[in-house]
């Protein structure tokens, strides 16, 4: 047996003072959290993925198919295409965020309501 | 994403990093199940992601409310970096690099370290009393390598989990595609087929080197595509850390190329090898990973080892000079502070041609050029002719700084 722990080596720390970006750590630490679930249900997306289109061209699945599974390049392409329709939806706020930037001061809707019910 | 349908995607093409199951299975490469594929399917896509959607918010940013509120104009990048550090879009779009970037590693780490046992064998079968590989095993690491684990991969380049282990390298060689979303082409050598191209170009056919040797090779991804060009030169692969040699040799044998010999040893002295006996010494994105110490060390060494009429060739990321705008300085200095490469931005600042021209190079016997990862562009996105991605600090697009020894 080897005496490397794989499952407690693969998340070790890198050696170096880590820098945290958002003024409470908390919140990059759930954030954290939320991505790697992010990573983990877009993993569980392309073997869902994987598994129709196995059926569709054998009508039975196996995993050792599974593992042995290749792409054409249309099907990549599409996968790749899923996978960015996929981070885009996660991210929205984010895209959000740039948008607001760039389109200056806008209007709230509880202002817009006070404007459209003036009668003066 | 449950919206998306099986079948042709109606008017949108797709553009981005290919499936991971193009990357290229040498002999040594880590076996990768369909989920560890899928993982760095996405941390490539990801990586993608934040580089062309999120971080030219930063730069919106920037222009639309950080500079603004300034008072007085930016004299330096650092005082760009301290006002972009206090902004949420910054923040966001930093947090989730970094975070990426630690996942890309346990990722990486969880495929190698999984099968070391195995990997570790196959690589001792195929190195243990070859006379390639030489390694010293009362090498004192330089401070440069050891003094923090470079861009968040814990154990850096040297270090062994136990006597022979080479999950390091393998991690970093399984794992570079998920950073560069391909960029580097199936071997990741799209940055030395383009130092090949390059000098076959430029340097002309009579440029024939018979011994070549390439600094701070690592596990020599951008050394072999050199030893392919010129089969019959002779080529000396020179690192601080041994199990990146290792696992170069062995990578390079089940590859087919045999010309080339791992060394360890410390760049900057390199008194084992004799004065003018190199026709060529490369380095290629190496420079940053040394010091102000040591990088006049480097530049001597190579000027005492070059032949008259031998070239040395430097590639990196183009220096900030006075025309590069602050804030792409300071943008291009985020991997130094936020991703462990410490040297990164001093580096940078350095004026190249003065330290070579001290170095003992005449002025007029400087090499100047650029170079853009050459990769198979039916499958691997091309850096020369992505315009969408910027990317600062990490397109494969690169300067080449290099003289050419008075004969």
């Amino acid at each position: 047996m080897s005496d490397i722990d794989p499952l407690k080596l693969a998340g070790a720390k890198a050696k170096g003072k880590r820098p945290w970006f958002f003024e409470d750590a908390d919140v990059e630490r759930v954030m954290n959290i939320t991505l790697a679930l992010m990573q983990e249900v877009a993993v569980v997306r392309e073997r869902l993925d994987t598994v129709e289109r196995l059926l569709e061209r054998d009508g039975a699945v196996t995993r050792e198919a599974i593992e042995s599974y290749t792409p054409s390049k249309s099907e990549a392409d599409e996968r790749g295409l899923m996978m960015q329709e996929y981070i885009a939806r996660c991210l929205r706020i984010l895209q959000q965020d740039r948008e607001a930037l760039t389109r200056g001061k806008e209007a709230s809707s509880e202002e817009v309501a006070d404007e459209f019910a003036r009668t003066d | 994403m449950a919206d998306t349908q099986h079948g042709p995607s109606g008017d949108i093409s797709y553009d981005g990093p290919p499936d991971y199951r193009a990357v290229g299975r040498h002999g040594v490469y880590p076996e990768t199940s369909h989920d560890e594929i899928a993982r760095f399917n996405f941390l490539a896509q990801m990586n993608r992601h934040l580089s062309t959607k999120l971080m030219p918010g930063v730069s919106e940013a920037f222009e639309t409310r950080i500079e603004p509120k300034r008072e007085t104009a930016y004299e330096t990048r650092h005082q760009v970096r301290k006002d972009l550090v206090k902004d949420p879009l910054f923040q966001w779009w930093s947090a989730l690099r970094r975070a990426t970037m630690e996942n890309r590693q346990q990722a990486g780490r969880w495929v190698t370290l999984r099968q070391a046992e195995a990997l570790n064998a196959k690589v001792h079968e195929l190195t243990d009393g070859d006379p390639r590989l030489k390694l010293d095993p009362d090498f004192t690491l330089p401070r440069g390598v050891c003094a923090i684990d470079h861009h968040c991969m814990p154990g850096s380049y040297h270090f062994e989990n136990t006597p022979g282990d080479i999950t390091g390298p393998a991690n970093y060689d399984a794992g570079i595609f998920a950073t560069t979303g391909g960029m580097l082409g199936r071997f990741n050598d799209g940055g030395g087929v383009a130092v090949a191209e390059w000098v076959k170009k430029n340097l002309g056919a009579d440029f024939k080197p018979k011994r070549i040797l390439d600094l701070g090779a690592g596990l020599g991804h951008n050394v072999l595509p050199l030893a392919e060009a010129f089969p019959n030169a002779e080529i000396i692969a020179v690192d601080a850390a041994g199990p990146m040699l290792r696992y170069g040799l062995a990578r390079a044998k089940t590859m087919g190329i045999e010309n080339v010999t791992f060394i360890q040893g410390d760049v900057a002295s390199l008194s084992q090898f004799e004065d003018e006996s190199f026709d060529w010494v490369q380095s290629t994105m190496f420079l940053h990973e040394t010091s102000y110490k040591t990088m006049p060390m480097i530049f001597a060494e190579t000027q005492r080892l070059l032949k008259p009429g031998g070239i040395v060739l430097h590639v990196e990321q183009p220096q900030y000079s006075q025309d590069m705008p602050l804030f792409e300085q300071a943008m291009r200095d985020w991997d130094a502070f936020y991703n462990n490469e410490p040297f990164w931005t001093k580096m940078h600042e350095i004026d190249l041609d003065d330290w070579m021209v001290k170095a003992g190079f005449a002025k007029d016997d400087l090499i100047h050029g650029g170079v853009a990862a050459i990769v198979d562009p039916d499958i691997f996105p091309s850096a020369a002719e992505d315009t969408e991605q910027e990317d600062y600090g990490r397109k494969a697009a690169w300067h080449v700084i290099g003289a050419r020894k008075s004969a």
